[in-house]
């Protein structure tokens, strides 16, 4: 890791951190975790329970793809601190959205998890529907949901939907991306349209330091963060292993938003403790002690220290825990094997709103070829 | 009534559209003070305000990128690309996004968007200003493409292109834009006017099936004309709707004439001629005296200015293919 990318080993300025590795809660002169009138140690007791429950949805996910359940898996292992911390910090009415990796993200919008695996398994292209939830359909293409989401936050501007005061109304949207994400000329082009127009969106970048096996060097001489003042708005580097940390940073970007301020880019300083996917081998391109090292600043493992060293959780509420994960596991394992397979022929209804006469005669002629076959009902 | 150019006719039919309609926005480059570098939509910033008339940033895949995010907000996003030849860097969104989000979402995300392109040549252009890459998007199944030819069809089309739930490419043939007058009625409603996705005969005949569409339809009509003094009796298709086609009245046009021919300004190879020879020969097979020809654009890049004349398909082609028709 070259010494210009790295964080100062003790936090500062250029890096907010509220929660260290090793569960102590530190302050930040810029940055407090404020969760309002609500008890502090339940709401972190529920991001621990966010967390192991996210993680459970990866383990478990990634255990369904080595039994042939699913065709691949994009893992996220390692940053659900990043999806936690920032997922909760959302309002109802704010929009999402993610890549393909965001399943702690889509968890804290009330997406059910089992919905997430069709597209991995191959029996849809993502069942959610967008609208209920404000998240969007995972995008796959790197990058090219930042300019959705920019385009969104301007339709929010020409609704009226910021800088009223009132909290039920004033709405911003979040773009998340990776570090890879961050050459791709949709995204440069998205903080140039979000500066323009001054659009209510945040840009919560994911830097888990390797881009399948591109390391962050290869995308960048500079921290990511400061990109954003290049292009006129303002970014801020979190540690994204740090829950408290990258809730009250993405908060406070998206007040920011809300209010009519305009963008704001966040850097989650994470790492994929995981492969890109269930496909790719990190072996390859990337040492072990880099993972044993960041193994030390696990995201669930910090708060689980600053919660037991505080008596703010005891062995029951942990036993809990686990027992709902369990419970998960069990769930999406039974559940992803019931998936059941589209029809050949519903391909054909979805791809316009009005149907076209040639594509309804392709469909009508498919299904009488099917019909053709022995046993065909 | 009122005689107008095309570009005045688009021009009214965009003003309409967006009266009819507050979602209705406009977004492209130059589109707003200028007025567009065509002036298509000339005035309409200073009447419907800078929200609803966006000058965007100099990026196209920013323009459709975030009229992609307009349009989940709710809006109709109306993009326009300056020119054919810089649609490439939006060719992504385009085609990834725009066209595949309702097929993705299973129909719970709408992609309402009219991505309007200023195409073809013989304006005397630079390289990238006169190209044809309307096969490229009749390609892609989720998007539907459609082209005008005349003042009339400009401004019922693009107001139903607009009215669309989905994402329709319109394609505006720029040599026309400023060339003939004709009497549009504004007073006709856009549900009286000719439905959006289907052709027109527009010359009758009895020899002879001539399609075109677009810049096309002009040089097709003076080919008929022509040969009508050579004594053939030529039927000009104006196809209007590339995607989907509307192939029902060529069909039932070659059943009777038994020869066709098809023009563009597109490169021939795996252009919309190609397929539409196919399908005429699916369907009209025993009627044919002769194989569908194509009359195309040469399967290089556009060329020079000073001899774009030479590929652009013309009279003189489009009759030497006629001609041959009739040696089989």
């Amino acid at each position: 890791m070259s010494e210009l990318l790295a964080p100062t080993p003790t936090g500062g300025p250029d890096f907010v951190q509220l929660l260290t590795p090793e569960g102590q809660r530190v302050e930040h002169p810029e940055y407090s975790f404020d969760v309002g009138e609500a008890d502090e140690a339940e709401v972190v007791r529920g991001f621990y329970r966010d967390m192991v429950l996210t993680r459970r949805i990866d383990t478990e996910s990634t255990a369904l793809q080595r039994h042939g359940e699913l065709g691949i898996w994009a893992q996220l292992l390692g940053q659900e601190a990043a999806q936690i911390g920032s997922g909760r910090a959302l309002r109802p009415q704010d929009y999402v959205f993610p890549t393909y990796r965001e399943h702690g993200v889509a968890y804290c919008r009330g997406v059910d998890p089992l919905r997430l695996l069709g597209l991995f398994r191959g029996v849809d292209q993502g069942s959610w529907d967008p609208r209920q939830n404000n998240f969007a359909n995972y995008t796959i293409v790197i990058g090219a949901q930042t300019l959705h989401a920019t385009g969104y936050a301007m339709g929010v501007q020409r609704d009226g939907a910021i800088g009223t005061g009132d909290p039920e109304r004033d709405t911003a949207v979040i773009a998340y991306f990776g570090d890879g994400a961050s050459s791709q000329g949709d995204v440069n082009e998205s903080f140039v349209f979000a500066a323009s127009y001054n659009a209510p969106v945040v840009f919560f970048c994911q830097n888990n330091q390797w881009a399948i096996s591109e390391p962050i060097e290869r995308q960048s001489r500079i921290p990511l963060y400061q990109r954003a003042h290049g292009f006129g708005f303002p970014g801020v580097r979190v540690d994204g292993n740090d829950v408290l940390a990258t809730y009250a940073v993405t908060q406070a970007a998206l007040q920011r938003a809300r209010e009519g301020n305009g963008p704001t880019m966040v850097e989650a300083y994470t790492y994929r403790m995981g492969a890109h996917t269930t496909t790719d081998d990190p072996t390859r391109y990337r040492m072990s002690e880099e993972l044993e090292k960041w193994k030390l600043k696990d995201p669930i493992a910090r708060v689980k220290v600053y919660l037991t060293r505080n008596a703010l959780a005891d062995q029951d509420f942990f036993d809990e825990v686990e027992t709902e994960a369990e419970q998960l596991g069990a769930r999406l394992r039974d559940g992803c094997k019931a998936l059941p397979d589209p029809s050949p022929l519903s391909i054909f209804d979805q791809v316009y709103v009005e149907q076209t006469d040639e594509l309804a005669e392709q469909r009508d002629g498919y299904a009488a070829y099917l019909e053709t076959f022995e046993g065909a009902h | 009534m009122t005689k107008m150019t095309l570009a005045k006719a688009l021009n009214a039919g965009l003003r309409k559209a967006m009266e009819a309609d507050p979602k209705v926005l406009l977004m492209g480059e130059d589109v707003g003070k200028l007025g567009g570098v065509f002036r298509i939509t000339d005035g309409l910033q200073k009447d419907f305000g800078e929200d609803r008339v966006i000058d965007s940033p100099l990026a196209e895949s920013g323009i459709l990128g975030t009229a992609v995010g307009l349009a989940m907000r709710g809006y109709r996003p109306v993009c326009e690309i300056q020119f054919d030849g810089f649609v490439y860097p939006a060719y992504d969104q385009i085609v990834s996004q725009v066209a595949k989000i309702h097929f993705r979402t299973h129909g719970h995300v709408r992609m309402p968007m009219v991505i309007r392109i200023p195409y073809g040549g013989g304006i005397g252009a630079v390289e990238h200003h006169s190209e044809s890459p309307e096969a490229q998007f009749a390609h892609t199944p989720g998007l539907k493409v459609v082209t005008c030819s005349n003042p009339v069809d400009g401004y019922f089309m693009i107001q139903q292109a607009i009215a669309s739930d989905d994402p329709v490419v319109f394609l505006e043939p720029k040599r026309q834009y400023h060339a003939d007058k004709a009497e549009v009625d504004e007073s006709t409603a856009l549900v009286d006017a000719q439905p959006l996705f289907t052709s027109r005969v527009v010359r009758a005949g009895s020899d002879l099936t001539l399609l075109a569409y677009g810049p096309m339809v002009k040089t097709a009509m003076k080919a008929a004309e022509a040969a009508a003094g050579e004594g053939r009796s030529v039927e000009v298709v104006d196809l209007r709707t590339l995607s989907p086609l509307d192939l029902a009245p060529v069909y039932e046009s070659v059943r009777r004439t038994g020869r066709a021919v098809v023009t563009h300004e597109a490169h021939s190879n795996l252009g919309m001629g190609s397929e539409i020879a196919a399908r005429i020969t699916e369907h009209c097979f025993y009627s044919l005296e002769a194989p569908v020809l194509r009359v195309g654009g040469f399967d290089t890049p556009y060329p020079p200015s000073r001899i774009e004349e030479e590929y652009l398909p013309d009279l003189d082609r489009v009759l030497d293919a006629v001609d041959r028709t009739f040696d089989f």
